[in-house]
């Protein structure tokens, strides 16, 4: 176990370098990270030379990138464009997108398996058409479209809700953590709705029946079990979608989160505030899928890691 | 046994999938009735194939005709917009702002003024010109990547894998928000590029467990028996053999990508103005939601409706092809 996971450790080193120096060159060699801090008009080519400079710009690329690693490991991301450390962004945006995911996961494996097990013990049946029917819809409905019509109905039609969100308290995210949710939720449900069919009519499930297991524990011991691998690996590779895919939903409700400071970042075009997000969201996103694999060792007792 | 996907005879009449494949899946008929007995027919006396299955399938499903004509129509008005709607999408009139529906208005007309029913037909070019393309891209790309390391293995395998693994780490709208902010050009191809670029290792991982599996079968080693080259190996016998999983994942892509597309143009780095695309319409109509909210339901329920139609087709085209679900 302790040499799989030191293995995986070291495996992750090579994507997070890959998928932080892909990003770090996306965003300088897209934008000119000095015109930003200019504001509208262009930059006089003194004050340019001198803040590229300062920010060490005229370097090579692959110095700055070594430069920008070495200070992230450290503890410094960087200065966002107003002056305020990055990490000080991080501290307030943070907490608030990772309730924002907390419920929207909450939702996926409350609503989405529970659904799923539904339907999969009854295949074919009209419970299962309707919310298979319904699951295609929400999952064709783009998220921005869910979550603009949501707002109309519930926080401006109906008001229940307040259309956008002020704290990001967890009660103010109850729903654009199910508008976050959506598409997921519905992926869940199909996902665990063909594995419950498929291990329905397995050995171990028939052997389980024959010894007079009752029927819940069939379900929940056995059938379950077994099938949730395939939704573990699902719901895991998705928290970094969700947390990435968050700038949509934060954008609507307008939730001051991740999404919204990188949306902030990327339009004054400031590299550190970007490459600083998404490096924390890429070391989010390869933890989550170490920890997947981990659980299928729970999940399943076949697996084991040497 | 009229399933296996290696006897594929009758395969080409109405697939539609595609002239290589037709060529590669007879070359493998001849080559598998040398050695063996006669080969297995189907009802009809002739053998049939898993595209010849697939499509029997698709005929009498109600879901993939359904999908099929509304794809069709959309397809028909993203060609021929003026068949159907009358004036520009460009050309508005301020003092019929969030107007409701009038004559030659069915669907009102929104914040600017301009005709919500024209800029929603015009609006299905855009959705598909980057569906289509971006998917075509994505599955030649990545099938040839994926394809190629699966085939040969070894060190491009590996460094393709963790290339992949790069990839699948960067969150797309995201990575679309950081490299589409500076694009000024006002066409597609910035959107279907980029959608390339961040789709191809879905596919090539798809194509690379397809290849392998292929690659390990009877008649490979028996093609490599007879001295044929990997070139042919590879486009005679593997490649219609591996292409199934990949059409079925690159069809619900479709659908997703044409969600991708509206979901960037929402933001305002996918499509800009003066395109027509039904994000910047969505987007355009959201602040005016409370006193207008037609302006975007209308763009918004044809987005759902198209993207449903993909999703759905791409549905049926693997309940067809994937014999597991027999």
């Amino acid at each position: 176990m302790g040499r799989y996971v030191v293995r995986r450790l070291l495996q992750m080193i090579p994507v997070f370098i890959g998928a932080t120096l892909l990003i770090f060159l996306m965003v300088n060699v897209m934008g000119d990270p000095v015109a930003g801090l200019c504001g509208e008009r262009a930059c006089d080519p003194a004050t340019a030379a001198q803040l590229e400079k300062e920010f060490g710009l005229d370097k090579p690329l692959w110095q700055q990138y070594l430069t920008y690693m070495g200070k992230v490991f450290t503890g410094d991301f960087g200065t966002a464009f107003n002056g305020q450390p990055v990490t000080e962004l991080m501290a307030t945006a943070f907490p608030v997108t990772v309730r924002l995911t907390v419920v929207a996961i909450f939702f996926e494996i409350v609503i989405g398996v529970t659904l799923g097990v539904v339907t999969g013990l009854r295949r074919g049946r009209p419970v299962d058409s309707g919310v298979l029917l319904a699951t295609l819809v929400v999952i064709s409905v783009p998220t921005f479209v869910t979550g603009l019509l949501l707002q109309l109905l519930l926080g401006i039609r109906w008001q229940w809700i307040s259309p956008s969100v002020r704290y990001g308290t967890l009660d103010e995210l109850i729903v654009p953590g199910l508008v976050l949710a959506s598409v997921s939720l519905a992926y869940v449900t199909r996902l665990t709705r063909t594995s419950i069919a498929e291990n329905k009519r397995s050995d171990y499930v028939r052997t389980a029946i024959a010894k007079g297991l009752p029927r819940r524990r069939v379900t929940t011991r056995h059938l379950l079990r077994n099938s949730l691998i395939p939704v573990v690996t699902f719901i895991g590779t998705d928290i970094g979608a969700l947390m990435g895919g968050a700038i949509v939903t934060e954008r609507i409700f307008n939730i001051h989160g991740v999404g919204y400071q990188l949306y902030q970042g990327i339009l004054r075009q400031n590299t550190q505030t970007v490459v600083g997000f998404v490096t924390v969201l890429v070391l989010v996103f390869l933890v989550a899928n170490l920890l997947v694999d981990l659980l299928y060792a729970v999940l399943d007792p076949r697996i084991r890691y040497a | 046994m009229p399933e296996q996907p290696h006897q594929p005879e009758g395969a080409i009449a109405g697939t539609g999938m595609g002239g290589a494949m037709d060529l590669g899946a007879s070359e493998a008929v001849t080559l598998e009735r040398a050695p063996g007995g006669p080969p297995g027919t189907g009802p009809a006396g002739r053998p049939r194939s898993l595209w010849s299955d697939a499509w029997r399938d698709l005929r009498r499903n109600p879901v993939f005709l359904l999908s099929a004509l509304v794809i069709l129509f959309l397809v028909f008005i993203s060609l021929w917009p003026s068949a159907i709607a009358s004036g520009s999408p460009l050309t508005c009139d301020l003092a019929k702002s969030q107007d409701g529906p009038g004559p030659g208005a069915p669907f009102g007309y929104d914040g600017q003024g301009c005709n919500v029913y024209t800029r929603t037909v015009y609006g299905a070019r855009a959705s598909v010109t980057v569906g289509l393309c971006a998917t075509l891209g994505v599955a030649l790309l990545g099938s040839v990547l994926g394809g190629l390391a699966g085939y040969f293995g070894g060190t491009w395998d590996s460094l393709l894998s963790r290339l992949t693994d790069i990839f699948f780490a960067i969150p797309v709208v995201l990575g679309g928000l950081v490299l589409l902010s500076v694009v000024t050009s006002n066409t597609v191809w910035p959107v279907v590029g980029f959608m390339v670029l961040l789709g191809w290792p879905q596919i090539s991982r798809i194509a690379r467990g397809a290849v392998i599996t292929a690659k390990q079968n009877d008649y490979v080693q028996a093609a490599r028996a007879l001295g044929a080259s990997d070139s042919r190996i590879l486009l005679r016998h593997i490649a219609p053999n591996a292409v199934a999983p990949v059409i079925v994942v690159a069809t619900i892509a479709l659908g997703t990508y044409i969600a991708l597309e509206a979901t960037l143009s929402y933001l305002g780095v996918g499509l800009k103005p003066p395109s027509v695309s039904w994000g910047i319409d969505i987007s355009a109509a959201s602040p005016y939601i409370r006193n207008a909210p037609h302006a975007l339901l209308w763009p918004a329920g044809a987005l759902a409706l198209t993207v449903l139609a993909f999703i759905m087709l791409g549905d049926a085209v693997r309940d067809a092809l994937d014999p597991k679900l027999r």
